[in-house]
């Protein structure tokens, strides 16, 4: 007879466990997904974990592009991430990010074509804003009317796609090309553009960013009281509130850093990688993130392992459908189930299988 | 063991791109291969370049690549794995295709339904969709009770704003009670959102369908409700049988299999072509039953005429929308006016959203 045993403690073991043993369950799932599908499954767990980084053909174009495409990630997770460990929740991400990128390259587009070393800086300082005043939307909603922020969050990312897709249309879209939708390539635009850093190393001032943002966040979380208001919220409410932590101001300053931050994002991606603004500008950074944040346990040092990992499988996925015919969908299957298999083993965290001998129900 | 084999003829072929004798061809998809719709064709056609040369050619893909840095990504891959030709299959990858091309001066690259060619490497080739959408226009306006026509639409770039014009003005030659109601869903693939679409047209009056957007849906909501529809891309019939009139065909294969093998003997130019019915690249699925003889023969001697050369959609006297001239009597449009025309015909009601 098996029995199911609260644990006195969560397990510290199995909290940093858990995460690798989910990678490796995945790649199982995995293997045997792709066997089914007719594929060679030791060939595609190759071709997605080890040939983005490791192949000479790949190689040396794919790690600087597990930067560019990862960069992001991390950016937006570890501001999801302060949230997530004070019980709030911004499912919105996408649409900061969407707003964010409109803000910055409003600015671009605006200054274009003049030259001008404060025109990059000014569009970091609006692609945040942008970020920060979409999130201040659910969090004024919560903290005025005690709205859902994860219903309110959510549904404005799909008012943020209209307002993309209209900006593409009209305001924005570039008025040499009539009859085309989306704007200027602000790659063409040297003033207003992410350029690579040190060329050939994917490195842009986007994972410059997340960088800092990761280092500022640790700093945060460990030692300073507003991380640790965030954390006594997270685990006590009741608690926090007798220590003198307002909620209302938790939400806002919770929901803010995470906008601005995947605002920048948003803005990082239109300047360089992205390119441009397109009706089809977003690309689903701001969901994946939330698997970011859940993988790298919600800290900031787990936050860049998970998004390399999970900006690793894009890339993979990417090779193993190019060299295998292997569906895009199952990629994206490969990566819910990593986060499936994550929550799955959490369980044991907080519980124990205890083994009774003779027990009755 | 076949798969290892491929893996291993891969691994030969990367080490010696030179020296390899099959061509590689890599098609780049912005949709799953499974729409039944755009995509669909193109895969379609990629199938009939394995099915012409066997081991000589070997050809891969990738779907739902997205535009911007995602499809720049794939087709440097592409390009690193000792593709030789690349066929990069939506309008929205122009910029990532000439970033790329310009990168990779020895690869081959083909842009369906592009306008920016800036490398030498670059070829553009579209379909004269608009040459479909005049027949299909035609039986709409001969068919419907209601006088109501309802369109799903995609994003109004010129492509989809000259299907429009151009089934409207042949449903109105035919019914000049005709009324056009315009759904935009910006989106090329969206079945929640084109079946809602489809349902919005319906309880305004629709009794026929067209779609300018890949999936199949907007035929099963018309097939539930009764009323009749056209199918896009390839056959749909099979999706909607009473609802079914006919559909414009997407047919890529022969013109693929001509680049193909003008990459194979090495006399491979950058072009830029626009083919209609004439050239087998724009085709019609199979006329429904519930057209009668009449509409059929019509249907028939129209896409005749178009194909001769004697008749184009666009001839003159048309007014744009707000009544001003566009066409003289007797004049038919430039490809430079359709290419890059944003203005509704006279006589639709709507606005084109901007």
């Amino acid at each position: 007879m098996i029995r199911l045993e609260k644990r006195k403690e969560p397990s510290k073991f199995w909290r940093i466990a858990n995460p690798f043993l989910a990678v490796a369950l995945t790649m199982l799932a995995g293997a045997v997904m792709f066997a089914i599908l007719g594929k060679d499954p030791i060939v595609a767990i190759r071709l997605i974990f080890f040939d983005p980084i490791f192949s000479e053909t790949f190689g040396s174009y794919s790690r600087p592009q597990l930067l560019i495409k990862s960069a992001p990630l991390i950016l937006i997770a570890v501001g999801l991430a302060i949230g997530f460990k004070a019980n709030i929740w911004n499912i919105g991400a996408e649409g900061q990010y969407i707003i964010g990128a409109l803000f910055g390259a409003g600015v671009a587009l605006a200054f274009f074509p003049a030259p001008g070393w404060y025109i990059f800086p000014l569009m970091v300082v609006a692609g945040a804003f942008g970020g920060f005043l979409w999130a201040m939307i659910p969090a004024i909603l919560k903290t005025r009317f005690n709205t859902n922020e994860i219903l309110v969050s959510l549904l404005l990312v799909y008012v943020a796609e209209k307002i993309l897709a209209a900006m593409a249309l009209g305001l924005m879209r570039n008025p040499d090309i009539p009859g085309f939708p989306g704007s200027r390539d602000l790659r063409r635009y040297e003033a207003a553009h992410n350029a690579e850093i040190f060329a050939n190393t994917g490195i842009h001032w986007g994972v410059v960013a997340a960088l800092i943002a990761v280092i500022f966040a640790y700093a945060m979380m460990t030692r300073h009281m507003l991380g640790y208001h965030v954390r006594l919220a997270g685990q006590a409410p009741r608690a926090a509130r007798f220590g003198g932590v307002s909620p209302a101001r938790l939400v806002v300053i919770c929901l803010g850093i995470s906008g601005a931050l995947a605002g920048l994002a948003g803005m990082f991606e239109v300047s360089g990688p992205g390119g441009q603004v397109r009706i089809e500008f977003a690309s689903g950074y701001g969901f994946t993130a939330i698997i970011v944040a859940f993988l790298g346990r919600l800290n900031p040092i787990g936050i860049v392992l998970a998004g390399l990992l999970l900006g690793l499988t894009y890339i993979g996925g990417e090779l193993s459908q190019m060299m295998l015919q292997l569906p895009s969908a199952s990629i994206q299957v490969f990566q819910g189930m990593l986060l499936f298999f994550l929550l799955a083993l959490d369980f044991q965290t907080n519980y124990r299988l205890r083994l009774t001998r003779g027990a009755r129900a | 063991m076949k798969k290892l084999l491929t893996v291993g003829v891969l691994c030969a072929a990367l080490a010696a791109p030179v020296l390899a004798d099959t061509t590689k061809v890599g098609f780049v998809y912005i949709g799953p291969v499974g729409d039944h719709g755009w995509t669909y064709t193109h895969d379609l056609a990629r199938k009939a370049v394995e099915a012409e040369f066997g081991d000589a050619v070997q050809t891969s893909y990738v779907e739902n690549v997205g535009y911007g840095a995602d499809a720049e990504r794939v087709m440097t891959q592409m390009a690193l794995s000792g593709t030789n030709l690349i066929f990069a299959t939506s309008f929205g990858y122009g910029p990532d295709v000439n970033t790329v091309a310009a990168r990779f001066p020895n690869v081959a690259f083909e842009h369906a339904t592009g306008y920016i060619q800036e490398a030498d490497n670059v070829s553009l080739y579209n379909a004269r969709f608009y040459e479909g959408r005049a027949v299909i226009g035609h039986i709409a306006g001969r068919m419907t009770q209601t006088n109501k026509v309802g369109y799903i639409a995609s994003f109004p770039i010129p492509e989809v704003i000259m299907g429009i014009n151009s089934a409207y003005l042949h449903a109105k030659a035919v019914n000049p009670d005709v009324e056009f109601n315009v759904v935009w869903v910006y989106s090329w693939y969206d079945p929640a959102q084109e079946a809602a679409a489809a349902e919005a047209l319906i309880e305004q009056g629709a009794d026929v369908l067209m779609q300018h957007t890949d999936s199949t849906a907007p035929l099963t909501v018309a097939q539930d409700a009764g009323i009749m529809a056209f199918g896009q891309a390839s056959d749909m019939s099979a999706f909607a049988p009473e609802s079914h009139l006919t559909g414009i065909t997407d047919v890529w294969a022969p013109y693929y299999i001509d680049r193909v093998r003008a990459v194979k003997e090495g006399t491979w130019k950058a072009g830029n072509v626009w083919h209609g019915i004439v050239d087998g690249m724009v085709g019609f699925a199979p006329m429904s039953e519930r057209i009668p003889e009449d509409v059929r023969a019509e249907a028939e001697g129209m896409i005749a005429a178009i194909a001769a050369g004697e008749y184009h959609p666009f001839t003159g006297p048309i007014n744009k929308q707000d009544g001003t001239p566009w066409l003289a009597e007797g004049e038919t449009a430039p490809d430079g006016d359709l290419l890059s025309k944003d203005f509704y015909v006279e006589g639709i009601t709507s606005d084109i959203p901007n």
